[in-house]
């Protein structure tokens, strides 16, 4: 029969339509005000932690109504704003140094709806208030660092092998050796031909020149290294942020964004990410008296320091080495499968470490974290005061003497040796980063963009559906409901895909996806009357005008889609966000206003001899 | 409800002339504007700090300006943004100073200047180097859509519908920037966006009306090229109209009630929809009959097929 659907298609519709209304729902529930508390450095909250959050919220009579351990985090949830800002106070306290304690506001979705992978979408920092910065790491610098540690590397390697040289020098995107004779030309060619595989070397006997030149390929990797390390390091000073649910991220071939939800004082903020963070190796001071060192009598050339859980270590004033020499550190195992960590040190490093630890074998060795935090106390003119806090973060005994490479091990547990040598690596700055680009939205600026744009969807709404109805009638009414379901679908979709972002721009798609759908059922609908005047019956007009329409909707949808996802591929930021909302806006209006209308019409109109159409 | 009734068909093409020369006079027009005035680019393109704060009462600019020239920000843009308790400020880049620290500085200076409280209530700062890049991207967003949709009616229909729809979509683009850059309105990253989905709207509205020429050219078997298109316009008008007034109506409630932000984000849409209506009308239409689409370009390759047919059936 002419226009029915078999009821599998009409349940599948029902159903698709009630899995967008099921996954949009979370959206309807609140957000709670919660406290975030999670380890910094390695350290891990666990159910002790858990426990002293809840003794000391309750020795101050703050109320909470859940408190739960997920992924090293403690989340405790309040009942209004004021509790948590007290208990935000208490924990900051009880807590501070080893722990971030953030403010947050968690959806307040109801268990069985998370259970079933239910969220509700992600504001964008437009909507929920907060800071965005981008970051871009000095590639030139980069490379540079690059290449004056490969001309000490090629000099140390000359000289280890006694093979004489007259000079090694940068020149330009190169590095040429210059050397006496031809033997030694050859000589060095094929040292350096076996250690850097990825150097393009040629050589002129006529000047007595080899020419070492870096390959795209090892250019790219330079540079990918920098990104990558400098992501590290802001990921490992934003945590110490206590921002809740913070975002570090690499944007093309030099960027960096970072975005801090909730954050208002980005002052703050940018000190941090610029401070630095450098690592230290000192000698463990074996002959002080450590006992005389902690009533205040520490020897004059020694310094005491503390490890993590306090223990009191007694070091040699004299820095062995800087951690600016550290070029990679990778943690691994040794032989006895104990965690360790592997550092490598450019050559100026290697030789210091070589002298240094010569005459000290079997000695124990420190390594030493500093770090500039900021107090939040300000000086005369106004300036932040830096507090420099150094800590010892592992303590091994030299096995023997050390070169450009070499590992520590009793760095204790396997994800601690992980953190030592991403520590490690942090500590050493491949390349200088600076904010090109910082966008602040104050929370009251946030509020009044959700509303501003909810109210531009509703009115937008609105008016269509009076439209529609006006012009269409009972037909007007169906392509209201597949507009309906369009939005309950997009919100859906929106919610369930992890990196989809709503933002201002975005909730204009979304205005503009409810003017662009409802063209797939004018098109539909104004077929159904050209087919009626043509004199067809009621059946055939429905089910050609949906025939001739269906090609063009496709035409008409991808081409629109294809401007979308450029705009996808290229935007940033808020105009992502639109790009999002536009493409799959585009893909459910077309199930709605072509599958979704037709089951619909189907079902009231179909296969029924009638005379005339409310259309 | 019908708002067109038309029982004959309208002679769109005839008035080919008189649209070419409109046409053609804003396109210059636009050129014009956007060599002599260029755009009034935004902060995301030229770098430079914007900040933009909330007062208890309705602010004094003048003050304002006042006590930016007084601490050395003489180059401070101060405006009204939406009422007159809502001010931005923009300040040029500057070499001497660390520009990603101004925002907070400005703050102070407004809050200790004016004796109100004064709402961050938003500060962005964009590089220089930022801004080229955008700059460029942008461009390349553009390019790259209009390849790809070419590329796309050309396999869908015919190498001259491609051509006619990629210059209605240059013709859009090109008069909505000129619009732009006529009435100086700032030219940010949602403009940008808008721009791209006139490109997508207006396209829509080509290929509706690309189809039912195709179609109308294989079912009329001795028309006249000009009359299949002035038989096809005319059918899909009715429809034209309707989806620009849904559009328009939604655009509409953007322009009035989504808020600054997205005011020049309405603007560029509002403009474009327009001129994408009528675009696809007269300039698609026009390159298409111009480069000579007949009836023979639109046949589908069905011979074979019948053959095959032919054969399968006889035993």
């Amino acid at each position: 029969m002419l226009n029915k659907y078999p009821l599998w298609k009409t349940l599948m519709v029902a159903f698709i339509v009630a899995f967008g209304a099921l996954y949009a729902t979370p959206n309807l529930y609140g957000e709670d005000p919660a406290v975030q508390v999670s380890g910094l450095r390695g350290v891990e909250a666990n159910m002790a932690t858990l426990d002293t959050i809840k003794a000391n919220l309750t020795e101050n009579n703050i109320d909470f109504f859940s408190i739960v351990l997920e992924k090293g985090q403690v989340l405790t949830r309040f009942k209004n704003t004021e509790d948590q800002l007290k208990a935000r106070d208490v924990l900051d306290d009880k807590l501070g140094k080893k722990y971030s304690v953030a403010l947050n506001l968690t959806p307040a979705t109801p268990d069985w709806l998370a259970a079933i992978g239910g969220t509700p979408m992600k504001l964008g920092l437009d909507l929920s208030g907060g800071v965005s910065f981008l970051m871009e790491v000095n590639m030139k610098e980069a490379i540079n660092k690059a290449k004056e540690g490969m001309v000490g590397d090629f000099r140390g390697d000359l000289r280890n092998e006694k093979i004489r040289y007259r000079s090694v020098k940068e020149v330009g995107n190169a590095i040429v050796v210059k050397f006496r004779k031809v033997a030694d030309l050859e000589k060095g060619q094929s040292l350096l031909k076996k250690r850097y595989r990825d150097l393009l070397l040629t050589s002129d006997e006529d000047t007595l020149t080899l020419n070492a030149q870096m390959t795209e390929q090892k250019l790219k990797e330079i540079r990918e290294y920098a990104l990558k390390q400098n992501i590290l390091i802001i990921r490992n000073r934003v945590n110490e942020l206590g921002v809740a649910e913070p975002l570090v991220q690499r944007q093309g071939k030099k960027h960096i964004v970072i975005e801090l939800p909730g954050v208002q004082d980005t002052a703050k903020a940018k000190e941090i990410l610029n401070a630095t963070a450098t690592i230290e190796f000192r000698l463990v001071d074996t002959e002080g008296d450590l006992s005389a060192a902690l009533n205040g009598r520490i020897p004059a050339s020694s310094i005491l320091l503390r490890e993590k859980d306090g223990t009191p270590v007694l070091l040699k004033k004299r820095v062995m080495l800087t951690g600016d020499h550290i070029t990679d550190a990778k943690s691994g195992f040794d032989e006895y499968s104990r965690p360790q960590v592997n550092i490598s040190l450019d050559s100026a490093g290697g030789s210091k470490m070589s002298n240094g630890t010569k005459s000290n074998i079997g000695k124990p060795m420190a390594t030493v974290f500093i770090e500039y935090k900021p107090t939040g106390r300000r000086d005369n003119e106004g300036n932040l005061i830096f507090e420099k806090v150094q800590e010892v973060i592992s303590v091994a005994t030299i096995q023997s003497r050390l070169g450009k490479s070499f590992r520590i091990t009793g760095a204790g547990s396997q994800a601690e040796a992980h953190n030592l040598a991403l520590l490690l690596r942090a500590g050493a700055l491949i390349a200088p980063i600076s904010i090109v680009e910082e966008r602040t939205v104050g929370p009251t600026l946030g509020a009044e963009n959700v509303q501003l744009g909810f109210q531009a969807i509703m009115m937008g709404f609105g008016l269509v559906f009076i439209f529609m109805i006006i012009y269409y009638r009972a037909f007007g009414v169906v392509a209201n409901l597949a507009l309906g379901a369009n939005l309950v679908l997009i919100i859906g979709v929106m919610s369930l895909i992890p990196g989809a972002t709503l933002t201002l721009p975005g909730m204009a798609g979304i205005v503009l996806t409810v003017g662009m759908a409802v063209d797939a059922n004018v098109l539909i609908f104004e077929r159904i009357r050209e087919e009626l005047r043509e004199g067809k019956t009621v059946q055939q007009a429905i089910h050609q005008g949906y025939d001739a329409a269906f090609s063009t909707i496709i035409d008409a949808n991808v081409t629109t889609l294809i401007a979308a996802l450029i705009l996808f591929a290229v935007g940033t930021g808020p105009v992502k966000g639109f790009a999002v909302t536009l493409s799959i806006g585009i893909l459910t209006s077309m199930f709605t206003s072509v599958v979704g209308t037709r089951a619909v019409v189907n079902a009231i109109w179909g296969g029924k001899s009638l005379k005339k159409l409310s259309i | 409800m019908q708002i067109l009734h038309l029982k004959e068909t309208v002679a769109f093409m005839s008035y080919r002339k008189i649209a070419m020369v409109f046409s053609a006079l804003l396109m210059i027009a636009s050129i014009v504007s956007l060599a002599t005035n260029k755009l009034n680019f935004g902060l995301d393109f030229t770098g430079g700090t914007l900040i933009e704060v909330g007062f208890e009462q309705a602010a004094d600019l003048k003050k304002i300006r006042q006590v930016m020239a007084d601490n050395g920000f003489s180059d401070a843009k101060v405006q009204f943004y939406g009422s007159s308790r809502d001010v931005v400020i923009r300040l040029g880049l500057r070499e001497d100073v660390k520009a990603e620290m101004l925002g907070n500085e400005v703050l102070a200076l407004l809050e200790s200047g004016s004796g109100q409280k004064v709402d961050m209530r938003r500060i962005e700062f964009v590089g220089a180097s930022v801004g080229d890049e955008l700059a460029e991207q942008g461009g390349l967003a553009m390019l790259t859509a209009l390849i790809c949709i070419l590329i796309y009616v050309a396999f869908r229909f015919e190498w001259r519908f491609a051509v006619g729809s990629v210059v209605a979509l240059f013709h859009d683009v090109l008069l909505t920037l000129g619009l732009f850059s006529i009435l100086q309105l700032e030219f940010d990253l949602t403009v940008l966006a808008a721009i791209l989905a006139v490109i997508g709207y207006s396209l829509n509205d080509t290929i509706v009306v690309s189809d039912r020429i195709r179609e109308n050219f294989r079912k009329i078997r001795d028309g006249q090229p000009e009359d299949v298109i002035n038989i096809s316009l005319t059918q899909t008008l009715s429809r034209t109209f309707i989806t620009s007034i849904t559009t328009l109506l939604v655009l509409a409630a953007l322009f009035f009630r989504g808020g600054e932000l997205i005011h020049g984000f309405a603007t560029a849409l509002l403009f474009g929809v327009f001129v994408g209506t009528y675009s696809s009308i007269y300039v698609a239409s026009l390159v298409a009959l111009a480069l000579g689409v007949s009836r023979e370009d639109l046949l589908p390759e069905v011979i074979e097929k019948e053959g095959e047919d032919q054969e399968l059936m006889s035993p």
